[in-house]
């Protein structure tokens, strides 16, 4: 495993109706030569872990905008975790207050990205963090 | 545990690997497919084509879910397929968003691919992605094209049935006459009939197939299938039970109307495929097909391999200074490589 296609799975859980930074980032994903697969919105845990399954990504990019990432993102990373994906990069995007950074990383999030953010930044991190778990496999 | 092993004993992760291992034709991959080669052949395969938001990945939401309530519960697993840029080699693979109510069901399975860089309206790995579904044990593989304009007919060499979802309003009788992906149909559907010109669309569909119909337009390869085979397997007397009449549907995907409808074409095209011998003729075609291809590919991989890295470059050069035509370079490359693997096995 080297050159091959990162796979990315991008949604949006939760209830809120605010998709276009989630856009943003898939585009610019696609642009740096990703795979990114586009779940859409009102997204339970569940159906994502479930298309992450299907899809074997390599990365899932969560969006929140509503505050519930303190509840929805452990949730999430217990069920790749429970499906045997234990290997998937997660991280987050949205609005999500300074405070709650440090339980995000230790629910295992790999990095946050806030409003602003250089999208191209976003994507080196992704394939930088991808092509080293697939290096120590 | 080998992971062809893991996915026969119904592992999800261990399909979802596999796939990608297939997708990527890695060594793991072949082995995978050569160990479950001979549990496939069982899958009805599907094809969902049609023009670039005619609604055909919300045509596969709805025919899953009515599939789904047939006697048994048939697993259902959906590949769908989403073109690759052209220029970084990414891809946005939308299709999950109108799949939305398939996702809590364990009897259905998504998997989105990317075309790179296939023309034809799939992947060069979309047919051995079905091979994967097929042994893992699904009843039903329904196959989305990327949005296909008038040429992308791959997916004939592949589904047994191809639905072609047709939108009001796309072109008038002339389309309906032109070769492509009308004449591929083994069922036409007229989706978001409730716009207006859907009756005339219906029409001009049903008054081309009235047109003129070649009985063996119902089997893959079409022509070419007949001259594959000796011509004594098809069927001589053109009646009734051995002609195919591509029914012309009308449905709004969206609000599951005339799916019901759509899904017992579905059942009556397998019928009729089963009950005059085609569904194998189409497997041979098929497996034929991927046999070719496979072969041209190791033979071009095989090619570039032992020529000289170079070599390419000085013939180019001398094309594109006017000095020799593409067509003697391309002699040059074989009568090149030729000598070289001649010289070689003297040696």
């Amino acid at each position: 495993m080297n050159e091959e296609n990162i796979r990315v799975l991008v949604a949006k859980p939760g209830l809120d109706g605010h998709d276009r930074g989630a856009k943003v980032v898939a585009r610019a994903l696609r642009d740096a030569g990703m795979e990114v697969i586009y779940t859409g919105l009102r997204q339970t845990p569940e159906m994502i872990a479930e298309a992450a399954l299907q899809e074997d990504v390599d990365a899932v990019g969560l969006s929140i905008l509503s505050g519930a990432h303190n509840a929805l993102v452990p949730q999430v990373i217990n069920l790749l975790r429970n499906n045997g994906q234990d290997d998937v990069v997660v991280f987050l995007g949205g609005i999500i207050p300074e405070s709650d950074h440090q339980a995000m990383f230790d629910a295992g999030i790999f990095k946050i990205y806030g409003p602003g953010t250089d999208t191209n930044v976003v994507a080196s991190d992704i394939e930088e963090a991808v092509k080293a778990k697939r290096a120590s496999k | 545990m080998n992971l062809a092993n893991a996915l026969r004993e119904g592992s999800r992760i261990a399909l979802s690997r596999v796939l990608t291992q297939v997708e990527n034709d890695t060594v793991q991959g072949q082995s995978a497919l050569d160990q479950l080669f001979p549990y496939t052949g069982n899958a009805h395969k599907i094809g969902i084509t049609g023009p670039p938001g005619s609604g055909k990945s919300t045509m596969v939401n709805a025919l899953a879910k009515q599939l789904r309530k047939l006697e048994n519960n048939p697993r259902v697993a959906i590949i769908a397929v989403d073109p690759t840029s052209p220029f970084s080699g990414g891809a946005i693979l939308g299709d999950r968003v109108r799949m939305l109510d398939l996702q809590s069901d364990p009897g259905i399975f998504i998997r989105s691919m990317a075309s790179r860089g296939s023309l034809g309206g799939l992947s060069s790995s979309t047919q051995a992605l079905s091979q994967v579904f097929d042994a893992a044990g699904f009843d039903f593989v329904l196959i989305e094209t990327v949005g296909a304009g008038q040429s992308e007919v791959e997916i004939v060499n592949l589904a047994h049935t191809t639905i072609v979802v047709d939108i009001p309003g796309l072109g008038d009788d002339i389309q309906s006459i032109k070769a492509g992906i009308l004449e591929i149909a083994d069922i036409l559907v007229v989706n978001k009939a409730d716009r207006l010109g859907a009756d005339q669309s219906a029409r001009y569909l049903k008054s081309m197939i009235a047109m003129g119909y070649r009985p063996l337009a119902s089997s893959a390869g079409k022509h070419r299938l007949a001259d594959a085979l000796s011509k004594e397997e098809l069927p001589d007397d053109m009646n009734e039970e051995n002609l195919w009449l591509p029914p012309v549907l009308k449905t709004i995907a969206s609000e599951y109307v005339g799916i019901e409808e759509l899904v017992e074409a579905v059942l009556k095209h397998q019928a009729f495929l089963k009950n005059t011998g085609r569904w194998q003729l189409k497997e041979a075609w098929t497996l034929r097909e991927i046999v070719r291809k496979r072969l041209s590919g190791n033979l071009m991989a095989d090619f570039y391999k032992s020529l000289p890295e170079d070599k390419l470059d000085e013939i180019m050069d001398e094309v594109i200074s006017r000095k020799t035509s593409p067509n003697a370079a391309v002699k040059n490359l074989l009568t090149y490589n030729q000598n070289k693997n001649k010289s070689e096995s003297t040696e």
